[in-house]
């Protein structure tokens, strides 16, 4: 009967295990899918000569077609992920700082709310509403690069205001108390202090909206569409605007081989850049807690 | 008794709509060491952080009663230019993490204002003397404040208090993390600061209120039961109260 007990709890523990570790797998499998697949379609494209510095191809079949390059969207995608970028940190960490900061008053938490709300409406739905915002008041504005980076801040503000605040939380209280026990301002502790103090975190809420607006395809079919023009002067920014994730979407479905191949080559260029600012973002914020925990 | 440096007047402060001191009356000498003993909870903490409006700063608080800084209710002034006259060292050493000890040391003086590279050296030489820490770290100033232990880390932030240039300095427990010996030396220290400082000191264990300070305020259940010359309160206790706390009878 003793036995019995204990070999059952053993046999349990094993089925856990098996089980715990094909759930690994089952994480691991589709990312290194992804990117095998994109290694393959996409690899040797991706390191053709100019594949970077030149513009989309026309459309061809034949063997012999050229498949060029990519430049234009990725001058695209850059100029309106910064544009994102320079709308979307400098609100979201003041509406994070807000919310956690003056947090015993009761709009500090509905800025929260609105975030976690916010963050789930659908990217589509955003890009249809800044289109409505934009567009429809001004419709010069239909199909310019300032457009589509608006329409990207829209999707990055709430994922910066929830992980700044998120961040500024892991601030101990007793790093504000030492503050206002110096007679330091409220806003100087909580810019100069408090803020230094979240930094990691802000940073990688920061890279994790980058990442998310630079993959975005619905918000920028919505407001920009695609264009093979470079985005090469602060005018062109006027102008509509390639991206690699509408790249992508659109020759993707494309019947030419040249478009398809083009397409695979950007897949890759897409996942290599997503993964290096990971890795590179991973090892800055390890690097500035070590500072801050004086590890060293 | 000598001159009044910082005068409660029927103080009562409210943490969630509940009074955690009432109805508290005292007077702090002028640069002498004034210690609160009582037993935990019994309102010692909200009382030293009434006197620096610290109280104030957290939710669902509320202040009754005056606190006079030489004859000025700190209630009817700016608590952030109280807070640099009133300086405070925490129970747990709170040093700015992402900061140098230089950096802390001169926090106040860098936020507070705009001071020359010479002042500024000078203040943080003399606080870390003063706090008896320079000795130990003045050939690496410029590393990290969480490099120190965790002794040296509070009198890091009595330096770092203390280059703010204050009147009063209040300690809220501030051996209740260390070892004895980095105890011992923070008692020392607390007994010169008195030449300069008027310092007031929580604290739960009796003996270093006998060993430190020169007039102890006994409280209890949020209510001043005795208060005197430490001698007095703890040879001669008027009060009932007094006498079995000290004697070890509760508490």
């Amino acid at each position: 009967m003793k036995f019995d007990h204990f070999a059952r709890r053993k046999l349990k523990s094993h089925v856990v295990t098996v089980l715990a570790g094909l759930t690994v797998v089952a994480v691991l499998y589709p990312l290194i899918d992804i990117i095998y697949t994109a290694f393959v379609h996409g690899g040797a494209v991706l390191f053709q000569l100019m594949f970077l510095t030149s513009r989309n191809p026309t459309p061809c079949s034949a063997i012999s077609c050229a498949t060029v390059g990519i430049a234009p969207d990725i001058e695209g995608t850059v100029a309106m992920v910064g544009i994102a970028a320079l709308i979307s940190v400098p609100i979201g960490v003041l509406a994070a700082i807000f919310a956690s900061e003056y947090r015993t008053r009761g709009i500090g938490r509905v800025v929260s709310f609105t975030a976690d709300v916010l963050s789930g409406v659908p990217s589509i739905l955003m890009g249809a509403f800044i289109y409505g915002y934009l567009v429809l008041v001004n419709p010069s504005l239909i199909e310019t690069a300032y457009t589509g980076g608006v329409a990207l801040a829209a999707i990055m503000i709430p994922i910066v205001t929830r992980t700044t605040e998120e961040a500024l939380r892991t601030v101990p209280n007793s790093t504000r108390e030492a503050a206002i026990a110096l007679g330091i301002s409220k806003w100087k502790m909580t810019l100069r202090i408090v803020l230094t103090s979240a930094l990691p975190g802000v940073v990688t809420g920061v890279l994790l909206g980058v990442m998310r607006a630079a993959g975005e395809a619905a918000p920028l079919i919505v407001t920009v569409g695609f264009s093979n023009l470079p985005i090469n002067s602060v005018s062109t920014l006027n102008g509509p605007a390639g991206s690699l994730p509408v790249l992508i979407y659109l020759f993707a479905q494309s019947p030419y081989s040249n478009w398809l191949s083009l397409a695979w080559g950007a897949v890759l260029f897409l996942l290599i850049a997503v993964l290096i600012v990971n890795v590179l973002s991973r090892y800055m914020i390890h690097r500035l807690s070590a500072k801050m925990a004086g590890a060293g | 008794m000598p001159e009044t440096k910082l005068r409660v007047e029927h103080l009562t402060a409210y943490y969630g709509g509940k009074p955690a001191i009432s109805d508290i009356s005292l007077d702090f000498p002028d640069r002498k060491v004034t210690a609160i003993i009582g037993p935990s909870g019994c309102g010692k903490s909200t009382l030293v952080r009434c006197l620096n409006r610290l109280h104030e700063t957290g939710p669902f608080t509320n202040v009754e009663g005056q606190v006079l800084l030489d004859n000025e209710d700190i209630y009817q002034l700016d608590p952030v230019r109280i807070r640099r006259r009133i300086g405070m060292v925490f129970q747990k050493p709170n040093p700015f993490v992402t900061m140098s000890i230089y950096e802390n040391v001169s926090a106040a003086m860098r936020f507070n204002g705009r001071h020359s590279r010479e002042e500024t050296d000078r203040a943080v030489t003399r606080s870390l003397q003063q706090s008896a820490l320079w000795e130990e770290v003045k050939d690496r100033v410029d590393s990290p404040a969480t490099s120190l232990s965790g002794g040296q880390q509070q009198r890091l932030c009595i330096a770092r208090a203390l280059a703010a240039n204050p009147e009063v300095l209040l300690m809220d427990e501030p051996c209740s993390a260390l070892d004895p010996i980095a105890t011992a030396k923070i008692e020392e220290l607390v007994r010169q600061l008195k030449e300069n400082y008027t310092v007031i000191i929580v604290t739960h264990n009796m003996q270093q209120a006998a060993r430190v300070a020169d007039y102890t305020a006994f409280l209890y259940i949020g209510k001043l039961v005795e208060f005197g010359p430490t001698e007095q309160l703890f040879e001669r206790p008027q009060d009932k109260l007094t006498e079995s706390y000290i004697t070890g009878r509760f508490g």
